[in-house]
């Protein structure tokens, strides 16, 4: 076999998830305008003030242009061909046994069967299926330690005072369309605070998933950890098979307050389209975590999925000492487009961080790094740490890095280490000497280069990780 | 256990082997010894299973088998095994992960279970101490930032790990100090057996003065035109291989 024909083989694979779950839906009619939003609002039942806060963000929405920057292409979003407001109809969930057996039979395919995830290690799972939580767990433990952790809707109905004092702060209405539009329109999502001086005692866990055709999904995530606080948060995703485009446009704020520690991690599959570029989810997220003094956020992401990504889950390190981190593993094949990164901002005197970078790209995918080192001036002694990897494999793929750097502070340091590799025909002979065939081969040398990202992830998550950069790769699919 | 017959191999138009013979009983090691471009390391890889070679005629029999069709990995799960003369580097792989990943999918191959962390453990020590190997070796990345004679020990380490039942070795001995010779030297007598065979493929003498072979091979312009014992490696120590191109002619 000739090493085009091997890079064929081995980068022509089928996406595992794709398969669609026939649930009741509750779904509006395509279109966008004030009225939908209020209804939305009102199907919610939200408070006045929330009903406002949405209007306000369409309105600023209204005015803002769709951003061409990132080096993706893509056909344009129609954004009133997009139903805004899709809800399973069985709403009330009090035990597992009331879950659609449709939604269950879902998640087994997933391999996150419910039950399972129960019973394995303590893993609260807040579990979104088309912008509605349809199962929280474990809520009573975390009550005992007065976490909060639940819904967005919930949240609002059930802590207005946080959810006011809080949302938006990271990243304002004003931040940029896709944020604009998802404080328009969203529909649900996650929120969690952790109380002053509190160890969350076990890893939060969100499953996302899109489920019905040309629902946009516009998850609004929202994690507080009060001082000294510490919480792990797990988010992976998946979406079943579409031939349309899905939208999909979230945003996550993190604040952690003086002292505390938050680490966000994500492994995201959803649907990349099919092996001629046809279909697969755009991925337009805006995530963001502010620091106060001596806090650390820590954001982890392995990034397999959509048609079109444009993501980069930053740090605003505005107290002294604040400490901010990014580990990344993107993977794109076929005809995948990744724009990623991360924003540092140091802001305060003696802030830290780390950026660490491994895109992989196979079959005729375009893999880019994108971010943003910028010292402040006040940002004394402040020190950064970049290093983006990028691996090719086979010549019809691109791999592209674009750092920006801005020190305003003579005494703060930057370094920046960029590499670019092939994965190549005598590491995979020398593998294959020794006994693995070509799919392990690839396999161990993926999982070798993107090990230090790997190794940030929690256990569970990190051989889920394992496989799917493998799977994302492999010519056979389990 | 070994049998090569009138093997014929090229790379692109470009003919190498031009018909090679060459018979290994189990427990014998043979030397095959050659100048630049005679087609050594097109030898190895050949019988290995290296894509981009074409067999253009000829066979190479294992236990009178044709292994020809086979990939690269069910020739390893045979027991054969390729000493690389340019080990390449898997960063982020550890060397104790590479060779229990190894290890494991030739026994998974033999229908033999997965070894046991202890039992993987005790056998990865026996091999480092053979090579007088420090235990820290095992959690480097494999191959990276290692010297020359770490590249080769390593090499050796994991044939000590495996127990092939034909091991070639390419040029294990080129860019290593007399100290590393010696220990490599060390580490595959202590692994010769009436089951083992080797095939040592070198520029030079000196390596056999540690790995005593059984035959000497010469092999030149693709064709094995000299097969001796040991003398036949001082020999062309001595006088080089003009004269054995003369005897040709």
């Amino acid at each position: 076999m000739s090493q085009d024909e091997l890079l064929q083989e081995v980068t022509a694979t089928d996406y595992k998830y794709g398969f669609y779950t026939d649930i009741e839906t509750d779904r509006m009619d395509a279109g966008l305008n004030e009225d939908v939003i209020r209804r939305i609002s009102a199907k919610k039942m939200e408070p006045q003030w929330m009903t406002e806060w949405r209007l306000e963000a369409y309105r600023i929405w209204l005015e803002m242009v769709e951003p061409e920057w990132a080096n993706v292409n893509y056909q344009k979003v129609n954004f009133q061909a997009i139903s805004y407001y899709a809800a399973p109809v069985k709403k009330q969930i009090n035990s597992l046994d009331e879950v659609d057996p449709e939604l269950l039979k879902t998640f087994e395919k997933l391999g996150i069967s419910l039950n399972e995830q129960k019973r394995l290690s303590g893993v609260a799972m807040d579990i979104i299926v088309d912008s509605v939580s349809v199962a929280t767990t474990f809520k009573k433990t975390l009550a005992e330690k007065g976490v909060i952790f639940c819904s967005m809707s919930e949240a609002i109905q059930e802590h207005p005072e946080l959810v006011k004092k809080y949302l938006g702060t990271v990243i304002p209405r004003t931040d940029n369309y896709y944020a604009a539009l998802n404080s328009a329109v969203f529909t649900d999502g996650s929120f969690c605070y952790i109380p002053k001086g509190v160890r969350c005692p076990m890893e939060l866990s969100t499953y996302f998933r899109i489920n019905e055709a040309n629902t946009g999904q516009f998850e609004r995530t929202l994690l507080v950890a009060d001082e000294g606080s510490f919480v792990s948060y797990l988010e992976g995703c998946t979406a079943p098979q579409r031939d349309e485009n899905q939208l999909h446009a979230a945003v996550v704020e993190l604040v952690a307050l003086d002292h505390a520690e938050i680490k966000y991690s994500t492994v995201q599959n959803w649907y990349p389209g099919d092996a001629e570029g046809k279909g697969g989810v755009y991925n337009f997220v805006t995530k963001r975590g502010i620091c106060e003094a001596y806090a650390k956020i820590s954001w982890t992401q392995v990034e397999t999925g959509s048609a079109v990504t444009w993501k980069y889950p930053s740090c605003i390190l505005k107290g002294d000492y604040s400490i901010g981190e990014f580990y990344s593993v993107a993977l794109t094949n076929h005809h995948q487009q990744a724009d990623t990164g991360t924003k540092m901002i140091h802001l305060g005197r003696n802030t830290k961080s780390t950026i660490i970078s491994k895109g992989i790209s196979a079959g005729q995918s375009h893999n880019s790094y994108r971010g943003l080192v910028r010292m402040g001036p006040r940002a004394e002694n402040s020190r950064n740490f970049s290093q983006c990897d990028s691996l090719l494999m086979g010549d019809r793929c691109g791999a592209h890095t674009f750092p920006y750097i801005e020190v305003k502070n003579s005494t703060a340091r930057t370094e920046h280490e960029a590499t670019t590799s092939k994965i190549g025909e005598d590491q995979i002979f020398y593998c294959q000497q020794r006994g693995l065939n070509m799919e392990a081969a690839i396999a161990l040398i993926i999982n070798g280069y993107a090990k230090d990202v790997l190794n940030q992830l929690p256990m569970e998550f990190a051989v889920e990780a394992q496989k799917l950069l493998a799977i994302s790769l492999e010519g056979s699919v389990g | 256990m070994l049998e090569i017959r009138e093997l014929h191999a090229s790379i692109g138009d470009k003919e190498i082997l031009r018909g090679v013979n060459l018979t290994v009983k189990p427990g014998e090691v043979h030397a095959i010894m050659g100048p630049n471009g005679s087609g050594k390391s097109t030898l190895s890889s050949v019988i290995a299973g290296r894509e981009e070679y074409q067999v253009t005629s000829g066979d190479v029999l294992w236990d009178g088998k044709s292994i020809l069709e086979l990939a690269p990995e069910e020739r390893a799960h045979l027991g054969l095994f390729l000493g690389f003369q340019y080990p390449v580097e898997i960063p982020g792989v550890s060397v104790s992960n590479f060779v229990k990943t190894a290890l494991n999918a030739v026994r998974a191959a033999r229908g033999e279970e997965a070894l046991d962390a202890s039992s993987m453990l005790k056998k990865m020590r026996e091999a480092l101490q053979l090579l007088e190997m420090d235990k820290g070796f095992l959690s480097r990345s494999l191959n990276e930032g290692f010297s020359g004679g770490e590249k080769k020990r390593n090499e050796i380490f994991q044939m000590a790990m495996l127990e092939p039942r034909l091991a070639i070795l390419d040029e294990t001995d080129s860019g290593l100090d007399i100290d590393a010779l010696r220990i490599v030297a060390q580490g595959v007598n202590g692994l010769r057996s009436a089951k083992a065979s080797f095939v040592v493929i070198t520029h030079y003498q000196r390596l056999l003065d540690y790995i005593i072979p059984d035959v000497v091979h010469v092999l030149l312009n693709g064709r094995i035109v000299k097969v001796g014992d040991k003398s036949l490696a001082y020999a062309l120590e001595e006088r080089g291989y003009d004269w054995i191109k003369k005897e040709v002619e």
